[in-house]
């Protein structure tokens, strides 16, 4: 375990480094020139080759990368090109309202996605489960900017149940998380099916009917939590796929997360701001690989840590 | 205007027929649909079976590249190299196929290592058969049900890619029609003309969802041992 945990961490530990390299090395290639962002249109050569050098983009490749990386092991992320501020501050200060809608986004992913898989898994065959299975099939299938301007328009525009944009209480949290896990309540609905499927199969099912135990008690206290934890150990993985869609969400919504400070980096061409997300966003999910493999055995002792 | 009388779906803002915007469209996510899908697959397939195969350094060096990408959140890298590069039709689907291409290869990479190792495939290296003769002989037919249903599978997936790059303004260019792009322009004015959004939307949600059906029923006939799973 402990030799296995240790291999895992140096693993994590390259990954990462790896992600540094590449998307350093991207952001070096690219033919959008930061310098002229920051400097302006109206700047002379003089000023635009005394913001380089000030900046330290005239030295080498390897140069710069080699800067980076040292600032990185003492936790600092460089400064914003444009705002003038720490990049990890700035990180820093956007982290809870994307964590929140993240958290927002598992609860409705599980909510739904459990459920529609649990009924449908109950009722092999019949209209309930392939309706379910459809409707899982179309909540996977939607693009997320869509799903989010119709639930904008119709809970914001016309019931005015909700509102519309914005951050702060309960009410603005729902439409954002809802739009963010309908993609994942797709899968989970689904595998939680096959996988309520799979128990409802097995012979220790057979013995407890057998036993007279009523219907009820068998789903509830036999099947469910043997199907139920497989699927809980993809959590983890789910973390890899918000990153993308926080970027999305928060821009459709206005809501003031690290997706919006991302997407308003990469218009500005920010790029110590942009390097900084990248690689918040890959230790997430290197971290949520990580925990999902380390459940995993605990859930079901048959799988081996190798 | 709304939808209706001459219009079936109505019109934009700049009066334009939006059916026939959203028909022109189709041509758009369609090609990038099989473009990028198809450099992904190829991509995918050529490091999956490579690192599958031959395994020892080269394996890898491949599959660890693979597992590098995999901590990539792929829409944030997608966004920030299609909001670099000038966008065109090209490019976006070039920056989608470097996205999409991971997942083919691990799969196809854990498919080939069980296939070299067969007792099949042993007898017909015994008997000195070349390298090319066995991939492209014994293991690539294998392979093909995996690679339709990812192919078949992957083209929702970029569809839904081409749609987000494009609703945020770095994907496919207007005037050139694209369903993400028609919702871009739309977005500002939905409150009064919701059907702007709501009708390129669907067309997006059907493609997807085709392509999603009949992947899930070609991985159902081409691999039987899933037949009644989820």
């Amino acid at each position: 375990m402990a030799g296995y945990l240790l291999r895992r961490l140096v693993q994590s530990v390259l990954i990462l480094l790896g992600v540094t390299l590449v998307t350093f090395f991207l952001l070096y290639v690219l033919p959008a020139d930061p310098v002229r962002q920051i400097a302006g249109r109206s700047a002379t050569a003089e000023t635009v080759e005394s913001i380089r050098r000030q900046l330290g983009l005239d030295q080498p490749f390897w140069v710069q990368y080699g800067r980076y990386l040292w600032n990185l092991l003492h936790l600092d992320l460089g400064r914003s090109y444009l705002q003038r501020s720490e990049v990890a501050e700035l990180i820093r200060a956007r982290l809870p309202p994307t964590l929140l809608l993240m958290a927002g986004a598992i609860l409705c992913e599980l909510v739904l996605g459990l459920t529609m898989g649990i009924v449908a898994a109950l009722r092999p065959g019949t209209a309930t489960d392939n309706g379910l299975m459809i409707a899982s099939f179309v909540g996977v299938s939607a693009p997320q900017f869509v799903v989010g301007l119709l639930l904008l328009y119709l809970f914001g525009v016309r019931l005015h149940w909700l509102p519309i944009s914005g951050y702060g209480t309960f009410a603005h949290l729902v439409l954002p998380s809802l739009t963010l896990g309908i993609l994942g309540a797709g899968w989970y609905s689904r595998m939680m099916r096959s996988s309520m499927v799979e128990v409802l199969r097995q012979d220790f099912i057979r013995t407890a009917r057998a036993k007279g135990l009523t219907r009820r008690r068998v789903i509830l206290r036999h099947a469910l939590p043997n199907a139920i934890l497989p699927i809980v150990a993809m959590i983890g993985i789910d973390i890899g796929v918000f990153m993308g869609g926080i970027v999305v969400v928060e821009s459709v919504f206005g809501w003031p997360g690290i997706g919006q400070l991302a997407w308003q980096a990469i218009q500005r061409v920010d790029i110590p701001i942009i390097m900084g997300v990248t690689i918040v966003s890959a230790v997430a999910i290197v971290l949520g690989n990580l925990l999902a493999d380390l459940v995993a055995p605990f859930i079901d002792p048959r799988i081996r840590l190798r | 205007m709304p939808p209706g009388g001459q219009f079936l779906l109505g019109t934009d803002l700049l009066g334009r027929d939006l059916l026939t915007r959203i028909l022109y469209g189709a041509r758009t996510s369609l090609v990038i649909g099989v473009v990028a899908n198809g450099i992904a697959l190829l991509i995918g397939t050529l490091v999956g079976v490579t690192a599958g195969y031959f395994r020892g350094w080269l394996g890898s060096i491949l599959m660890r590249f693979t597992d590098l990408m995999m901590a990539f959140p792929a829409l944030l890298l997608a966004i920030a190299l299609a909001a670099i590069f000038s966008p065109s039709l090209w490019i976006v689907a070039l920056v989608i196929a470097l996205v999409n291409w991971v997942q083919v290869a691990r799969v196809l990479y854990t498919e080939t290592t069980s296939l070299a190792e067969r007792d099949f495939v042993q007898a017909e290296r015994a008997i000195g058969a070349g390298t090319g003769r066995i991939l492209g002989l014994h293991i690539l037919p294998h392979l093909l049900p995996t690679i339709i249903v990812y192919g078949t599978l992957g083209i929702s997936t970029t569809v839904l890619l081409e749609a987000t790059l494009s609703f945020l303004g770095i994907g496919v260019q207007p005037p050139q029609p694209s369903w993400g792009n028609i919702i871009f322009e739309n977005q500002t004015y939905f409150q009064a003309a919701p059907w702007l959004v709501f009708f390129p939307g669907v067309a997006i949600l059907l493609l997807a969802l085709a392509f999603n059906l009949v992947g899930d029923a070609l991985r159902d006939v081409l691999d039987p041992t899933q037949r009644g799973r989820g």
